[in-house]
Protein backbone atom coordinates (compact mmCIF):
# COMPACT_ATOMS: atom_id res chain seq x y z
CA UNK A 1 0.00 0.00 0.00
CA UNK A 2 3.17 2.24 0.74
CA UNK A 3 4.16 4.55 -2.23
CA UNK A 4 8.56 5.32 -2.78
CA UNK A 5 9.36 8.74 -2.45
CA UNK A 6 10.63 8.89 -5.95
CA UNK A 7 7.46 8.04 -7.31
CA UNK A 8 5.62 10.89 -5.85
CA UNK A 9 8.98 13.27 -6.96
CA UNK A 10 9.05 11.73 -10.70
CA UNK A 11 4.46 12.13 -10.94
CA UNK A 12 5.27 15.72 -10.00
CA UNK A 13 7.97 16.96 -12.07
CA UNK A 14 6.04 15.39 -14.77
CA UNK A 15 3.51 17.74 -14.25
CA UNK A 16 6.13 20.45 -13.14
CA UNK A 17 9.19 20.04 -15.19
CA UNK A 18 10.88 23.08 -14.28
CA UNK A 19 10.14 22.94 -10.25
CA UNK A 20 12.31 21.83 -7.67
CA UNK A 21 10.73 18.90 -5.78
CA UNK A 22 11.73 17.81 -2.86
CA UNK A 23 9.91 14.96 -0.93
CA UNK A 24 10.42 13.59 2.55
CA UNK A 25 8.85 10.63 4.63
CA UNK A 26 10.13 7.16 5.63
CA UNK A 27 6.45 4.88 5.85
CA UNK A 28 5.74 5.46 2.29
CA UNK A 29 1.84 6.45 3.71
CA UNK A 30 2.35 9.77 5.47
CA UNK A 31 4.74 12.25 3.57
CA UNK A 32 5.75 15.56 3.00
CA UNK A 33 6.86 17.70 -0.28
CA UNK A 34 8.30 20.62 -1.37
CA UNK A 35 7.20 22.19 -4.55
CA UNK A 36 8.73 25.06 -6.07
CA UNK A 37 7.00 25.89 -9.42
CA UNK A 38 6.51 28.83 -11.74
CA UNK A 39 3.53 27.56 -12.58
CA UNK A 40 2.12 28.72 -9.33
CA UNK A 41 2.33 32.42 -10.09
CA UNK A 42 -0.62 33.96 -9.25
CA UNK A 43 -2.85 31.35 -7.58
CA UNK A 44 -4.32 30.97 -4.35
CA UNK A 45 -2.79 28.10 -2.13
CA UNK A 46 -5.70 25.86 -2.31
CA UNK A 47 -5.18 26.06 -6.37
CA UNK A 48 -1.62 25.44 -5.63
CA UNK A 49 -2.40 22.50 -3.49
CA UNK A 50 -5.07 20.91 -6.12
CA UNK A 51 -2.52 21.32 -8.60
CA UNK A 52 -0.18 18.96 -6.65
CA UNK A 53 -2.51 16.47 -5.95
CA UNK A 54 -3.96 16.06 -9.53
CA UNK A 55 -0.53 15.31 -10.64
CA UNK A 56 -0.55 12.13 -8.02
CA UNK A 57 -3.44 11.35 -10.15
CA UNK A 58 -5.15 9.18 -7.76
CA UNK A 59 -2.56 7.84 -5.76
CA UNK A 60 -3.97 9.83 -2.53
CA UNK A 61 -8.29 8.73 -3.62
CA UNK A 62 -10.07 7.09 -1.70
CA UNK A 63 -9.51 4.00 1.34
CA UNK A 64 -7.71 2.51 -1.02
CA UNK A 65 -5.12 5.32 -2.23
CA UNK A 66 -1.80 4.66 -1.19
CA UNK A 67 -0.84 7.78 0.14
CA UNK A 68 -2.43 8.99 3.06
CA UNK A 69 -1.07 12.51 3.71
CA UNK A 70 0.88 14.54 2.12
CA UNK A 71 2.08 17.77 3.95
CA UNK A 72 2.29 20.35 1.06
CA UNK A 73 4.75 23.34 0.80
CA UNK A 74 4.17 25.24 -2.66
CA UNK A 75 6.10 27.76 -3.62
CA UNK A 76 6.44 30.06 -6.39
CA UNK A 77 10.61 30.95 -7.84
CA UNK A 78 10.42 33.85 -6.42
CA UNK A 79 9.81 33.13 -2.86
CA UNK B 1 -21.23 9.42 -4.90
CA UNK B 2 -24.47 9.71 -2.60
CA UNK B 3 -26.67 12.61 -3.26
CA UNK B 4 -28.63 12.48 0.31
CA UNK B 5 -24.85 12.49 1.69
CA UNK B 6 -23.70 15.73 -0.33
CA UNK B 7 -26.96 17.80 0.59
CA UNK B 8 -26.34 17.17 4.14
CA UNK B 9 -22.93 17.90 3.58
CA UNK B 10 -24.62 21.17 2.07
CA UNK B 11 -26.47 21.90 4.77
CA UNK B 12 -23.58 21.26 7.68
CA UNK B 13 -21.68 23.49 6.60
CA UNK B 14 -24.05 26.09 6.09
CA UNK B 15 -25.99 26.22 9.05
CA UNK B 16 -22.69 25.81 10.78
CA UNK B 17 -20.37 29.22 10.77
CA UNK B 18 -17.12 27.07 11.21
CA UNK B 19 -17.19 23.19 10.36
CA UNK B 20 -14.08 20.57 10.93
CA UNK B 21 -14.18 17.81 9.44
CA UNK B 22 -11.99 15.77 11.12
CA UNK B 23 -10.71 12.05 12.69
CA UNK B 24 -11.47 12.09 15.69
CA UNK B 25 -13.06 14.66 17.86
CA UNK B 26 -12.77 18.06 19.43
CA UNK B 27 -12.12 16.79 22.42
CA UNK B 28 -10.63 13.61 21.54
CA UNK B 29 -8.61 13.95 18.04
CA UNK B 30 -7.31 10.84 16.55
CA UNK B 31 -4.97 11.93 13.96
CA UNK B 32 -2.52 14.54 14.33
CA UNK B 33 -3.24 16.56 11.42
CA UNK B 34 -6.62 16.89 12.63
CA UNK B 35 -5.84 17.32 16.00
CA UNK B 36 -3.72 20.31 15.24
CA UNK B 37 -6.60 22.20 13.63
CA UNK B 38 -8.61 21.84 16.61
CA UNK B 39 -6.25 23.63 18.97
CA UNK B 40 -5.60 26.21 17.35
CA UNK B 41 -9.34 26.33 16.79
CA UNK B 42 -9.93 25.77 20.47
CA UNK B 43 -6.93 27.86 21.38
CA UNK B 44 -9.00 31.00 19.86
CA UNK B 45 -11.92 29.87 21.38
CA UNK B 46 -13.78 29.71 18.23
CA UNK B 47 -17.40 28.18 18.37
CA UNK B 48 -17.27 25.98 15.62
CA UNK B 49 -18.83 22.20 15.01
CA UNK B 50 -16.49 18.74 14.95
CA UNK B 51 -17.80 16.13 12.14
CA UNK B 52 -15.66 12.79 12.87
CA UNK B 53 -15.55 11.19 9.65
CA UNK B 54 -14.07 8.01 11.42
CA UNK B 55 -17.96 7.49 12.41
CA UNK B 56 -19.27 7.21 8.91
CA UNK B 57 -17.74 5.75 5.81
CA UNK B 58 -20.08 7.60 3.72
CA UNK B 59 -19.45 11.14 5.02
CA UNK B 60 -15.60 10.51 5.38
CA UNK B 61 -15.51 9.69 1.54
CA UNK B 62 -18.80 12.02 0.86
CA UNK B 63 -16.33 15.26 2.18
CA UNK B 64 -13.41 14.33 -0.18
CA UNK B 65 -16.01 14.21 -3.32
CA UNK B 66 -17.92 17.38 -2.16
CA UNK B 67 -14.83 19.54 -1.89
CA UNK B 68 -12.74 17.51 -4.57
CA UNK B 69 -9.72 17.52 -1.80
CA UNK B 70 -8.63 14.03 -0.90
CA UNK B 71 -7.10 14.57 2.51
CA UNK B 72 -8.94 14.86 5.81
CA UNK B 73 -8.81 17.45 7.54
CA UNK B 74 -11.07 20.27 6.04
CA UNK B 75 -12.32 23.39 7.38
CA UNK B 76 -15.38 24.82 6.31
CA UNK B 77 -16.41 29.15 7.17
CA UNK B 78 -19.77 29.92 6.25
CA UNK B 79 -19.89 27.14 3.63
CA UNK B 80 -17.14 27.84 2.46
CA UNK B 81 -14.10 25.49 1.56
CA UNK B 82 -10.50 27.25 3.41
CA UNK B 83 -8.68 24.30 3.63
CA UNK B 84 -6.68 21.30 4.81
CA UNK B 85 -3.96 21.38 7.84
CA UNK B 86 -0.95 22.90 6.12
CA UNK B 87 -3.07 25.79 4.52
CA UNK B 88 -4.84 26.26 7.73
CA UNK B 89 -1.54 26.67 9.71
CA UNK B 90 -0.06 28.95 6.97
CA UNK B 91 -3.31 31.10 7.74
CA UNK B 92 -3.32 31.41 11.03
CA UNK B 93 0.68 32.23 11.49
CA UNK B 94 0.42 34.80 8.60
CA UNK B 95 -2.80 36.52 10.28
CA UNK B 96 -4.48 35.80 7.06
CA UNK B 97 -7.40 33.31 9.71
CA UNK B 98 -7.73 36.47 11.45
CA UNK B 99 -9.12 38.30 8.26
CA UNK B 100 -10.86 35.67 7.67
CA UNK B 101 -13.24 35.15 10.30
CA UNK B 102 -13.37 38.88 10.83
CA UNK B 103 -15.01 39.49 7.39
CA UNK B 104 -17.11 36.73 8.43
CA UNK B 105 -17.91 37.98 11.38
CA UNK B 106 -16.97 35.60 13.86
CA UNK B 107 -15.89 35.59 17.13
CA UNK B 108 -12.86 34.38 18.26
CA UNK B 109 -9.71 35.31 21.05
CA UNK B 110 -7.76 37.95 19.13
CA UNK B 111 -5.00 37.78 21.74
CA UNK B 112 -4.72 34.46 21.62
CA UNK B 113 -3.98 34.01 17.82
CA UNK B 114 -1.27 36.66 18.56
CA UNK B 115 0.74 34.68 21.10
CA UNK B 116 0.50 31.62 18.51
CA UNK B 117 2.58 33.77 16.14
CA UNK B 118 4.48 35.23 18.97
CA UNK B 119 5.28 31.35 19.82
CA UNK B 120 5.89 30.63 16.12
CA UNK B 121 8.00 33.23 15.46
Amino acid sequence: MAIEATVIENLIKEAFPDADVTVDGADGVHMSAVVCSSQFLGKSMIAQHRMVFAALKGKMDGPNGELHALALTTKTKEE
Amino acid sequence: MSDTIQSSIKETIETNDVVLYMKGTSSMPQCGFSSRIAGVLNFLNITWLDINVLADEDVRQGIKDFSDWPTIPQMYVKGEFVGGCDIITDMMLSGELDKLLETNNIEFDKDAADKVREANS
